[in-house]
């Protein structure tokens, strides 16, 4: 399986293990992931805020470039892009919407693709590796390659509000499963708890720290009193927000106790059987020590 | 005596335009269709911190309000998580009305000038433009020197522990810009400038 790969800025920076780990497991279950070349930053939600044409043409130049590198055409129909970032993914998603049901939007971004040489012809299919791994590839072919299994990991499974809201297709929007069975297929124990598509409070973290806190706080403790050990994500900005502030967390919440916060893709790998440092779990503030597959 | 004030709007004071103005860059449902039902205020996560909740603020983009609308915190304290979109029942896109509001509160300047949220979309969208990607370290020093100077320096601890796990990068990341080569995006900036004006 091959498929085209676009990381998004957080990914090369606050978001490295996520990247690291994402290609380690991929290179072990023989899954291709080639880097978009040339890609630029989708705009997050911060673009859209300033003008929103121009937000869904930076949006519309991955999908170009997608489409180009992956050489769609008469044997080739539709290009997989993966995206691990769920504002990435959901940006570039809302934008196929818009660019298909407005005639207006659409017209002008065909026209100033074309001014670069460039055109999107709906052709890509946005992939989050969530869907790549449990749709694509199929969770029986994983299980197979699990050499130790996650036993008695209890794991907070949090999805974060954006991967599955409003565009995405591939699981629920209330109550999202995805996660929850590839960790029962690595042989952990996911935790039923009611929060895993509440926000994190995305870039309020950095902007309006207490709004922010608050939120995250919020959500690692719930996640706590339900037996977690570990909370997982699958986004950079959701793992940042919910490991990198517990310090000042601690300082606003005095119960606040540490819970080790991990991508999904490190404990997969830790599943796998490959090294801690192969997928960046030295780069956690909060350390993952619990032994796994003993 | 403490000067008097009207504090109830007289229809002229409204704009009537404002809703169908809104709607129209949103899109999806008209205003007109809201229930008020409250449904998206409690689905909100972050409503208890805005100064008027997303059902309010429909209601008053809805009723011409829109100096009010524009120059709220409600409109920026938004986090774009889209549960009220998922919960309203009447299919209105709240979270793109949000959108279409900050939009609005930049062209026309009525967003609170030091508001670190305002402040970081506009930081951050300058630098996509000029470099085609972001790079954290450098948004995050702007976003303190043009908000708030003295707290970067308890941010720089996070910084610097960042930096320590390798995970924040000094360089500034960018693609080429202006080569005027296949699929360069500053070709495609000037193209949608010139369709602008
Ligand atoms: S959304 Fe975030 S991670 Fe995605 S490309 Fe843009 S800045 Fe980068
Ligand atoms: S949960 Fe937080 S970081 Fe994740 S997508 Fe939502 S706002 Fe973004
Ligand atoms: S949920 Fe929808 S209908 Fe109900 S108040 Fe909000 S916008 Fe109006
Ligand atoms: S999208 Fe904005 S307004 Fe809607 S629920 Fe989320 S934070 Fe609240």
């Amino acid at each position: 399986m091959n498929h085209l790969y676009y990381p998004g800025c957080s990914l090369k920076s606050t978001g490295r293990a996520y990247e690291e780990s994402l290609l380690a497991v991929c290179a072990t279950l023989g899954v291709g992931l080639t880097e978009l070349q040339d890609w630029n930053c989708c705009g997050a939600t911060s673009y859209m805020a300033i003008d929103e044409v121009k937000a869904f043409a930076l949006a519309a130049r991955n999908l170009a470039l997608a489409e180009e590198q992956g050489k769609v055409g008469p044997g080739t129909p539709t290009v997989d892009l993966v995206a691990p970032c769920a504002a990435c993914y959901l940006v570039l998603a809302k934008a196929q919407h818009c660019l298909e049901e407005n005639k207006e939007v659409g017209g002008k971004i065909t026209a100033a693709l074309a001014a670069a040489q460039l055109q999107y012809t709906g052709r890509v299919v946005m992939r989050h590796p969530l869907d790549l791994f449990t749709n694509a590839l199929g969770l029986d072919a994983i299980k197979a390659q699990v050499t130790k299994p996650l036993t008695g990991l209890k794991v907070a499974c949090y999805y974060g509000c954006q991967i599955v809201r409003p565009y995405a297709t591939f699981d629920d929007q209330y109550h999202p499963m995805t996660m929850d069975h590839l960790v029962t297929a690595l042989g952990g124990t996911p935790v039923d708890w009611p929060l895993k598509t509440r926000c994190c409070g995305g870039s309020l973290t950095g902007t309006v720290q207490e709004v922010g806190l608050r939120m995250s706080y919020h959500l690692l403790k719930e996640a706590r009193k339900r037996g977690a050990d570990v909370l997982l994500t699958a986004c950079p900005l959701c793992q940042f927000n919910l490991e990198c502030y517990q310090d000042p967390m601690k300082a606003l919440f005095p119960d606040h106790e540490p819970l080790p916060v991990l991508y999904f893709t490190q404990l997969m790998g830790l599943a796998l059987g490959l090294e801690r440092a192969r997928l960046g779990l030295q780069r956690l503030f909060v350390p993952f020590r619990q032994p796994v597959g003993v | 005596m403490d000067e008097i004030t009207r504090t109830v709007k007289y229809e002229a004071d409204t704009d009537p335009h404002f809703a169908e103005e809104i709607a129209g860059i949103a899109r999806g449902e008209t205003l007109r269709a809201c229930i008020q039902c409250g449904n998206c205020s409690g689905a909100c996560p972050v409503s208890p911190y805005m100064d008027y909740t997303p059902r309010r603020i429909i209601a008053m983009t809805r009723a011409g309000f829109k100096r009010e609308a524009l120059s709220s915190t409600t409109i920026w304290l938004c986090a774009s998580c889209y549960n009220c979109t998922v919960e309203c029942p009447k299919q209105i896109r709240i979270t793109d009305v949000m959108y279409a509001l900050k939009q609005k509160a930049i062209k026309e300047r009525l967003y609170p000038k030091r508001f670190p949220v305002a402040v970081l979309a506009r930081e951050f969208s300058a630098a996509v433009r000029q470099f085609g990607r972001n790079s954290e370290l450098w948004l995050i020093i702007y976003l303190y020197l043009k908000t708030n100077p003295f707290a970067m320096l308890k941010q720089s601890i996070l910084g610097l522990r960042l930096f320590l796990q390798g995970r924040m990068g000094l360089k500034r990341e960018r693609i080429p810009m202006g080569t005027g080569k296949k699929g360069d995006l500053q070709t495609i900036w000037n193209a949608l400038d010139r369709a602008d004006r």
